[in-house]
């Protein structure tokens, strides 16, 4: 039991498992997942569905926090990806085509790798503060979404778009296929090469990785472009989902929600040691504690004081600290019985 | 290696110097204990001060200097043993209750507010306060009585920031001494000072001490140490070693006393036969001139295969600035290196890396240990690095790997998993001493590879450079422990004040002989 409660992912899975519980009880239907026209239907696809964007931009995340470092450009990357898109498409001869749509995605990942090059310039050449470097391109990346839209939001009407946000393939929906798809070769990428090694040395102690030898501006810039690559991916499901790019509200807050699901995953703002199971399970969570809210009846105007409120009790839940001190509270005869024994 | 017993150790507590004996010592410290995971920092050490006394703490890297003022400041809680300050036994927890008791600290950073004037600066949290609001007038008429009191004329409203170091450190003290300090605890004050700067903060010094302060001075600069202290406490491998008035002490019987002296027969003997370096082939590293403004003026330097060149030299000689420039970790701005003839620019680690240099710092935590990571992961980290994170070293050639080093070294625990921070001192040091092992680099630099492990660990690193160099390696040593470098080097490069000052073939060299040389050039300093 012990080493149950000491694995890292013990805290998020706990969390996930009670709020489920919660659900369950209020909406007995909720755990059902049903067939219906070849698809499958049901609050859990749902919530795995509509979590696919948050999960994404959070392993990207999450490899830039494990280097000491954050991305705050990811929402307006997300916009960008969106619009650079949704302009190609409904500027192309053949708007509706499976070749347009794959430009259009391709075009669009390019223009992001590109601002993750340029973030992760900011960083590991010039050295400038990530939380500052990447704030130039959060304010300034809305304002070339509204560029590249002409303040307008630019509607598609491509299905093979479409169908990387709200298309099924083998009665799943493609938003959740492509994030774990994302999420297994992330998985490879960082444990299969020494990438996630690296990774952790130089979020841990960044001098003595650079006196092993250690490429780490190479190692950080490689963090960026990826978070940038895993933004811009969840920009276009997002953008797919509606048939639109909006450049001022895709993605808005998203890398709030990210660095959430990071930290709640287990992944220390400091830097070090990260677990992207950890990242999945936090993105879950918060997607299902966003859904909870109105089934459960909270009135809507309470929305975010309420989920500030559950935020707060996990982060206290994982913090061994406070559990001593819960734990010292409520035990404390039985402990000093413990220490005697 | 157990230079330490050779030393008679006063565990019965200082002796009496010539201190007035109706003189209550002001800081009486007894039988301080301090241990951190896998090393003791303080063993038994009694300290003393009596007021009115300028008391120099010496002793080098390692020695327990800043464990023991951490003690005195509240910052460390203690093992064993008892504090007492004003005569009565004080219970430090933590550094506001060493202040209430009298006693101050001005660190070699000053923590000051460089933003806020130097009157708001002095008063800090003691605001005088009229109606709830903080009476700028009275604030700043106080500073000014009290620099007036240490023969300083600073202007109040002027902002912190907008003054030199020198000034912000005397402010620093002032503010100390505006707390009623009764011990004020000066760590390396003059680092950042010019040599017109440090006159000026020795007048506050000494005016203090006429006020019947006592001022705990710690600095590496001996010249300085001579100049204003009266009494002073040598430490050594968190040892007392002695106290001493400074006018009964030469600098050479201080430099022996820092650094340690043994039985010097019997340290001849265990030598084995001696290495044949290579000397009739390139050298492995040549260095002409290499230097750096403020860190390291030009040094010339040959390497050969096959041979271990000892760096000895105080604390802030140069040694660690010079290993640093050979590795590239530091940029050099004067000078060339060669490696086995080829001329090369060393512009970062990884460079020299590539170039099949090694370079184990003399920061193992801040510099070596990746305390997250595991055993394995350490060890492997130059290699992986070397290979790129794109080719995984294979889990057959890793587990190979670890296995040979974890048995050759014998580190202990001997699980490859273990998390690196739960090693001690010694095992961490062999792990990092495997990383570039395993890296069979053609040049090794450990800078301080012994220092602060345990004597049993000490010994097989030794046997491991001797045996590396019997190999064809190229090694260039560094320890504060002369006996040490003595005991494994070819050949003796003396550092001195940021210059290469000798350099001599180890020849039966006696520790004597090189703290004359290390001592004699800072006699003709002062003369």
């Amino acid at each position: 039991m012990r080493d149950l409660t000491r694995h890292r992912l013990f805290w998020p899975v706990l969390a996930l498992v009670l709020l489920l519980a919660v659900n369950a009880i209020a909406t007995p239907t909720f755990l059902q997942v049903r067939m219906q026209d070849g698809h499958l239907y049901g609050s859990l696809v749902d919530i795995a569905r509509n979590g696919a964007p948050v999960l994404l931009v959070a392993l990207g995340m999450t490899l830039v926090i494990a280097t000491r470092g954050i991305d705050l450009s990811v929402g307006a990357i997300a916009a960008i990806a969106g619009a650079v898109a949704c302009v190609h498409i409904a500027g192309s001869p053949d708007p509706a085509s499976a070749g347009t749509a794959i430009t259009a995605i391709t075009l669009a990942l390019a223009v992001c790798i590109l601002l993750g090059l340029w973030n992760g310039f900011l960083v590991s050449v010039l050295g400038i503060q990530p939380i500052i470097a990447t704030l130039v391109l959060m304010t300034a990346g809305r304002g070339l979404a509204m560029l590249v839209t002409g303040g307008q939001i630019t509607t598609v009407n491509n299905a093979f778009f479409k169908a990387l946000g709200a298309g099924y393939f083998l009665t799943l929906p493609i938003a959740i296929l492509v994030s774990l798809a994302v999420l297994a070769i992330t998985g490879l990428i960082t444990r299969r090469t020494a990438l996630g090694m690296l990774v952790e040395a130089v979020g841990i102690n960044p001098e003595a990785s650079r006196l092993a030898g250690v490429r780490s501006r190479t190692i950080i810039w490689t963090v960026y472009v990826f978070s940038a690559f895993c933004a811009g991916l969840a920009g276009l499901m997002i953008a797919a989902n509606t048939s639109a790019a909006d450049a001022n509200n895709a993605g808005l807050w998203i890398e709030l929600d990210a660095i959430l699901a990071v930290v709640i995953g287990g992944t220390s703002l400091a830097g070090g040691r990260f677990s992207l199971m950890g990242t999945l399970v936090a993105a879950l969570f918060i997607q299902t504690l966003s859904t909870t809210i109105p089934t459960i009846g909270i009135p809507s105007e309470t929305n975010y004081l309420f989920k500030a409120v559950v935020v707060i009790a996990v982060c206290l839940l994982q913090s061994p600290k406070a559990r001593a001190a819960v734990w010292r509270r409520s035990n404390r005869s039985s402990l000093v019985k413990a220490g005697r024994a | 290696m157990t230079h330490m017993s050779a030393d008679a150790h006063p565990s019965s507590g200082p002796r009496p110097g010539d201190a007035p004996s109706d003189i209550e010592p002001v800081v009486e410290m007894t039988g301080i204990t301090i241990t951190f995971p896998g090393v003791t920092a303080l063993d038994d050490v009694s300290f003393r001060m009596f007021p009115g006394e300028v008391h120099a703490l010496m002793g080098e890297n390692g020695a327990g200097k800043s464990t023991l003022i951490k003690a005195l400041t509240g910052v460390y809680t203690i093992d064993a043993g008892t504090i007492r300050v004003g005569g009565t036994e004080q219970q430090f927890a933590g550094t506001a209750t060493a202040q209430a008791a009298g006693v101050s600290t001005v660190y070699q950073e000053v923590n000051l507010c460089t933003n806020l004037s130097v009157a708001e600066n002095m008063m800090l949290g003691r605001e005088p306060r009229r109606l709830g609001r903080i009476d700028h007038r009275r604030m700043n008429r106080r500073t000014r009585e009290v620099l007036a009191r240490l023969g300083l004329d600073i202007a109040p409203r002027s902002r912190l920031g907008d003054h030199p170091i020198a000034v912000q450190q005397l402010v620093a003290i002032g503010r100390a001494v505006d707390i009623e300090a009764r011990v004020l605890v000066l760590d390396e004050p003059t680092a950042s000072l010019d040599s017109e700067e440090v006159d000026k903060l020795f007048e506050v010094v000494r005016s203090l001490r006429s006020q019947g302060v006592a001022i705990l001075f710690v600095s590496h600069f001996l010249d300085q140490v001579f100049a204003i202290s009266d009494r002073m406490t040598v430490l050594r491998n968190g040892r007392l070693v002695g106290e001493h008035l400074t006018r009964d002490v030469t600098r050479l019987e201080l430099v022996e006393e820092m650094l340690g002296r043994e039985l010097e027969v019997l340290e001849r003997l265990d030598r084995e036969p001696s290495r044949q370096p290579d000397e009739r082939r390139t050298p492995v590293l040549r260095a002409v001139g290499l230097g750096r403004k403020g860190a390291l003026a030009p040094v010339d330097l040959d390497v050969y295969d096959g041979e271990v060149i000892g760096i000895a030299g105080l604390l802030g000689s140069g040694r660690t600035e010079l290993a640093r420039l050979l590795f590239g970790a530091d940029a050099s701005d004067s000078g060339t290196v060669e490696l086995r003839g080829r001329r090369v620019h060393l512009r970062s680690p990884r460079k020299a890396v590539d170039q099949r240099i090694g370079f184990s710092s003399e920061n193992r935590r801040s510099e070596g240990v990746i305390g997250d990571l595991t055993v394995a992961e350490n060890m492997l980290l130059g290699l992986q690095a070397a290979r790129g994170w794109l080719r995984p070293v294979p889990p057959r050639t890793r587990d190979q790997l670890v296995t040979k080093y974890v048995e050759a070294l014998d580190i202990r625990p001997a699980n490859p998993d273990a998390l690196m921070r739960n090693l001690s001192g010694g095992n961490q040091q062999k792990v990092l001493l495997a990383r570039w092992l395993i890296m069979q680099p053609d040049l090794l630099i450990l800078d301080e590879p012994t220092r602060g492990i345990d004597v049993g660990a000490k010994a097989q690193i030794q046997q491991v450079v001797d045996d590396l160099a019997r190999d064809g390696m190229g090694v260039v040593f560094i320890s504060a422990e002369l006996e040490e470098v003595l005991r494994l080097s070819d050949r003796l490069v003396v550092m001195r004040d940021r210059h290469k000052v000798d350099e001599i073939p180890n020849v039966q060299t006696t520790t004597a002989d090189l703290m004359a040389i290390i001592a004699r050039d800072e006699e003709v300093a002062r003369a």
